[in-house]
């Protein structure tokens, strides 16, 4: 088992990592769900158990990727790329259950008319809450199709005034060591930001989510707020936000930092440009079974209506 | 231990090798019983990927670490093991390429040859598996006796193997090295052994 789940050395477990205890009774239920399940008696329902303790988000239904089949509940919120959590990908549903998603507030600064905080609830009605079936595609090669509830970043910037020397917007996640493990280890270097150019983050596509299949998100997914930019490599996708600042040079995000010449600050979706490590030009659809095969992954993961904010930019130079 | 070195050579070499079958069979036998009761998780593919490498990897190093524990714990009868580890590394190798190629890939040998050819840690993984095939091939008494001399040398490309094989697990994770630097802290422990004297407490003994 330790072969298969990539852990750290299992003798040094911290007191936090250890699961309390409704979420391990949940786990029980999640076994006998996945039993059930795997009976082939019912669809999968394995972290049904978890949903029901979150809270249904009202929405409205938009017209976005009605035509996608959705990747089910239980492999979206089990399959996650959360460091803060451990860097396996089983580690944040398994250990995220300390996290503390509310109360919440994010502060916004750096150019704009007046810096402020604004709370998760104020946050909820600057808009009304849609719901966006959006493909995600991450930069290791596989992908997901996730309804979102969320509203658009737009919104809040609206709100937030930016200055005319606000070029960029950066965005921070929290880093909080008591219920975050991983982010008492060096894996990045903490706490975890990402970017977006200001026509980027005004465009209607991106979504700042609070929710996924109609609930509220479940902290291993972001909670209680995220970034998603369906057009771009999901690790820009940055969780649980606690501040967005605005500037006027581009920020330098944490990937970048790690590995400047594996990702780069634009990581639009793109199947010409090859990662190092990973084939871009076709992608795992997860959910789609053993015997799927892969699909081609299409430039900005299928969302045309962004390339005009490239014309004439070189985007094998400004990955 | 006392009561395994009070059997007969043959008896112990039979109750390993029973052991090791069972260690391989019930590997495959594991994933293929997840596979059908759908517990690979949400990624199967790359769930059999790693499990298939990472064990193929535990046998190598296993097949390694028959020379130096026949010398520290002077047992010669492991020798005799020897050769089934290195063949279920192989065994589990191929595994881990027919994955790769087919569940993975689904034969699409346009995409594969470009992600062979444009991916460092694959070309290592794919050669560390070439360098396998001659290896399993004269594994057999034959062999070792029509080549004499050479048998020898060309199963002394294993290193380079290893070496190939944990490169290839080193490269393809992303940023947390825990891991692979752990086999390859196991593989340099393997190699030190072999040129390590033996401490006095164990050389003593043996007088």
């Amino acid at each position: 088992m330790i072969l298969d789940n990539n852990r750290r050395n299992p003798s040094q477990i911290l007191p936090s990592e250890i699961t309390p205890e409704s979420v391990y009774l949940h786990r029980r239920q999640f076994l006998k769900a996945a039993g059930v399940a795997s009976a082939g008696l019912l669809l999968p329902v394995a972290t049904h158990s978890q949903a029901a303790t979150l809270a249904t988000l009202n929405h409205q239904k938009t017209k976005y990727g009605l035509d996608e089949k959705l990747t089910p509940y239980e492999d979206v919120t089990t399959y996650n790329n959360y460091y803060e959590f451990g860097t396996d990908k089983s580690e944040p549903a398994r250990d995220a259950g300390f996290f503390k998603a509310a109360p919440w507030s994010i502060k916004i600064e750096g150019e704009v008319k007046q810096a402020k905080t604004i709370s998760i609830e104020q946050l909820m009605k600057l808009a009304p809450l849609e719901e966006r079936i959006y493909r995600m595609r991450c930069v290791e090669g596989w992908s997901m199709v996730i309804p979102w509830v969320g509203l658009p970043l737009k919104a809040l910037i609206d709100v937030a005034e930016p200055t005319g020397n606000a070029k960029f917007v950066e965005f921070v996640s929290i880093a909080d060591q008591k219920t975050m493990p991983g982010t008492r280890l060096p894996i990045l270097d903490w706490p975890y930001t990402e970017g977006l150019r200001m026509d980027e983050a005004m465009h209607p596509l991106t979504l700042l989510a609070v929710g996924l299949y109609g609930k509220v998100l479940p902290n291993q997914n972001g909670a209680p707020v995220r970034l998603v930019v369906p057009w771009k490599y999901g690790f820009k996708g940055a969780k649980a936000i606690t501040t967005i600042r605005f500037v006027e040079q581009m920020p330098l995000t944490t990937w970048v930092k790690t590995g400047p010449r594996e990702y780069g600050f634009y990581a639009n979706v793109n199947p010409l440009v090859d990662h190092p490590r990973w084939t871009q030009s076709s992608e795992k659809r997860i959910g789609n079974g053993l015997f799927a095969g892969r699909i081609k992954t299409k430039m900005f993961n299928g969302y045309d209506e962004v390339a005009p904010l490239y014309r004439g930019m070189d985007l094998k130079k400004y990955f | 231990m006392t009561s395994l070195t009070s059997l007969p050579v043959a008896t112990r070499i039979k109750a390993a090798k029973w052991l090791i079958w069972s260690l391989g069979v019930g590997l495959v036998l594991r994933l293929v019983w997840l596979a059908i009761m759908d517990q690979l998780g949400a990624n199967p593919v790359e769930f059999i990927e790693r499990s298939t490498g990472l064990w193929a990897l535990v046998f190598l190093l296993l097949s390694l670490s028959v020379t130096p524990l026949r010398q520290w714990l002077s047992s010669a009868w492991l020798m005799a093991l020897r050769r089934l580890l290195g063949l279920w590394m192989f065994g589990l190798a191929c595994l881990h390429i027919l994955t790769y190629l087919w569940l993975d890939y689904s034969f699409d040998w346009g995409d594969i040859s470009q992600d062979v050819l444009k991916h460092p840690y694959v070309i290592v993984g794919f050669l560390a598996w070439v360098i396998s095939v001659p290896l399993a091939l004269t594994s057999n008494q034959y062999a070792i006796r029509r080549l004499k001399q050479r048998w020898k040398m060309l199963h002394r490309s294993v290193y380079i193997l290893a070496v190939l094989a944990l490169l290839h697990f080193f490269w393809l994770v992303k940023k947390d090295i825990t891991e692979p630097s752990l086999y390859i802290g196991v593989f340099v422990l393997l190699m030190a052994l072999r040129y390590l004297p033996l401490p006095t407490w164990i050389a003593k003994q043996r007088q």
